[in-house]
């Protein structure tokens, strides 16, 4: 190996100061939230208490915190599991060219970088015109897969691209059907990303704002409400809540790339069935 | 053959039916209606159907318009050139400098997870940094360097540029760390052999290879920031406006034709931006 250069250790300072710049912020709200009751938005710290924490439990006045949370929590995971089975269905189907998949494809490129207030104002605009009520598990849903669907067909694009054909020939010229080959070859090799796909699918609607704003209905998800209280909430609850949310993600980021790690290590320890015989 | 070859085709289409269904209904069918709706004409009470050209007229004609058009793009130009310099670099780092798969994986992670979080969080989080009493203005205080708190810090352009790059850093960063990680070793192994210096091997290898990954990151970083309407209001304290902003005040108002013509018009410059830089990329082939 050859000695570092000084250009490493001016990278590295850069580095640690794009993690800073990164998770400083979050960082400090977390601590301004467990101020004392007398606390305002910046520091110096005012005491040191849960009060804003409970404060969030018990206030009803700013909104309905709980209401949401489910509710977001129930869509992430609606959202969730449709955008696994569609993007694997989708990202299968694209490895062969078949007529229109190039303006699909448009259409996938099309609805990730269209500005996100016009899926919301035009899906609100159509579900009133139709008659139909905005709710956020019809409106709401189909408005966040515009979002989710396309990051998921990326993930499946950039895994199918790298993957291994002739596991699958073999397994045709062993004498699989090809739904076979799919449950028993492809499925379990592309796992990992699935898992991947998942936590993108589950996040990404969880913390959706845009494109439920005008697509959610009557009843609003988490994001909306904290999205209501940054303009009439001014004292550290805001941020009680922010540190509730984002340690929420942080599990759930957290539980997944566990179950990530503990899936490649069962694959090295039991994944070769040699010796082992087949049928 | 032929039969074969229907089938493929047959099987391919069911496949993607649930992703064509739901692309058609939230995406296609939506944008139609705005098109329509943005000819339609606003009453007291209500929108009516109409074929009218006022809400275009209106917009073309007001000064406004142009402002906050001109607002969009300097948000957008601004925003770009900090998160190519910054994801350029850190991917650059990841990519080159980091010498175990291991801890590659583990920094890119570290990257990614605050993006995994709410965004509407990460932006107020940086109101105790820069406000008149934040920690930025008692640390230069502290050192001397000002006198008393500086005001723009907050609620200003600097402050909305600040959120853009703080949450949109990582869409450069990712692209780009993809197609560095795909550069064969042996091209710079070989031109460090030739006598090539760091600088022209980044200039001359590096950074022509990883053109599609900075376009990509560009796209992503462009799109965003045209069609944000959210960063703007909380990190201006409702003082600029962007093309976003404008639709929303417009919805807030209930004048939907009018924010459905504003809206037809962001979308048409978004899509005029993405095919010029769709000219200097083939995206299918980078992923």
């Amino acid at each position: 190996m050859e000695p570092r250069s000084n250009s490493f250790y001016v990278l590295t300072a850069f580095f640690s100061l794009f993690l800073l710049f990164l998770y400083g912020p979050t960082l400090t709200i977390g601590i301004l939230s467990f101020q004392g009751p007398g606390g305002g938005l910046t520091f110096p710290m005012r005491g040191v208490s849960m009060y804003w924490f409970y404060n969030l439990f018990e206030q009803q006045a700013v909104g309905d915190i709980w209401g949401s949370f489910r509710r977001s929590l129930t869509l992430g995971l609606m959202v969730m599991i449709t955008t696994i089975i569609v993007s694997v269905m989708g990202g299968l189907a694209f490895r062969k060219k078949f007529p229109g998949s190039t303006f699909l494809f448009y259409l996938i490129v099309t609805a990730l970088v269209i500005p996100s207030i016009l899926i919301s104002l035009g899906v609100g605009l159509l579900f009133n015109q139709a008659g139909l009520n905005v709710h956020w598990s019809t409106s709401g849903y189909g408005s966040q897969l515009t979002w989710t669907l396309p990051f998921g067909l990326l993930i499946m694009f950039a895994v199918f691209n790298r993957f291994d054909k002739s596991f699958e020939e073999a397994a045709r010229d062993l004498g699989a059907t090809s739904w076979q080959t799919i449950r028993h070859v492809v499925l379990p090799i592309i796992a990992p990303s699935l898992i991947g796909v998942a936590l993108f699918g589950f996040t990404l609607s969880y913390d959706e704002f845009a494109r439920t704003l005008l697509t959610s209905g009557s009843r609003n998800t988490l994001p909306l409400e904290i999205y209501g209280m940054t303009t009439n909430v001014t004292s550290p609850v805001l941020y009680a809540l922010g540190t509730l949310t984002t340690a929420f993600s942080l599990i759930i980021i957290v539980i997944f790339i566990a179950i990530v790690l503990l899936a490649t290590r069962h694959r090295a320890s039991k994944g070769s069935d040699v010796g082992n015989g087949l049928l | 053959m032929q039969k074969s070859k229907g089938n493929n085709a047959l099987t391919g289409w069911l496949m993607v039916s649930p992703l064509a269904l739901v692309l058609f209904i939230f995406l296609v069918l939506p944008i139609v209606m705005i098109a329509v709706v943005s000819f339609w004409q606003t009453t007291a009470f209500s929108i009516v159907p109409a074929f009218q050209l006022e809400n275009y007229e209106f917009l073309f004609g007001s000064p406004v318009t142009y402002t906050v058009f001109i607002n969009t793009f300097k948000y957008a130009i601004l925003t770009w050139i900090f998160t190519v310099l910054i994801g350029f670099t850190v991917a650059y780092y990841l990519a080159f400098h980091i010498r175990s798969l291991t801890w590659q994986v583990v920094l890119f992670l570290l990257c990614t997870i605050p993006f995994l979080t709410s965004n509407i969080i990460r932006m107020i989080s940086w109101i105790p940094f820069l406000g008149r009493n934040g920690i930025a203005n008692s640390t230069l205080i502290s050192w001397g360097l000002i006198d008393e708190p500086v005001e723009w810090l907050l609620f200003s352009d600097f402050s909305v540029v600040l959120a853009f790059v703080h949450i949109y850093t990582l869409f450069m960063v990712v692209p780009i760390f993809n197609t560095m990680m795909r550069i064969d070793k042996g091209i710079i192994e070989a031109a460090r052999d030739g006598g090539a210096s760091g600088s022209q091997i980044l200039s001359n290898i590096i950074i022509p290879l990883t053109k599609p990954g900075i376009m990509i990151g560009t796209i992503f970083v462009v799109t965003l920031v045209m069609g944000d309407f959210f960063t703007v209001r909380i990190m201006s304290g409702s003082q600029s406006a962007n093309v976003g902003r404008l639709i929303s005040n417009d919805i807030s108002l209930l004048q939907y034709p009018s924010a459905s013509a504003t809206a037809i018009i962001l979308l048409l410059t978004v899509l005029i931006v993405i095919a010029v830089l769709l000219r200097f990329v083939d995206i299918r082939k980078e992923l």
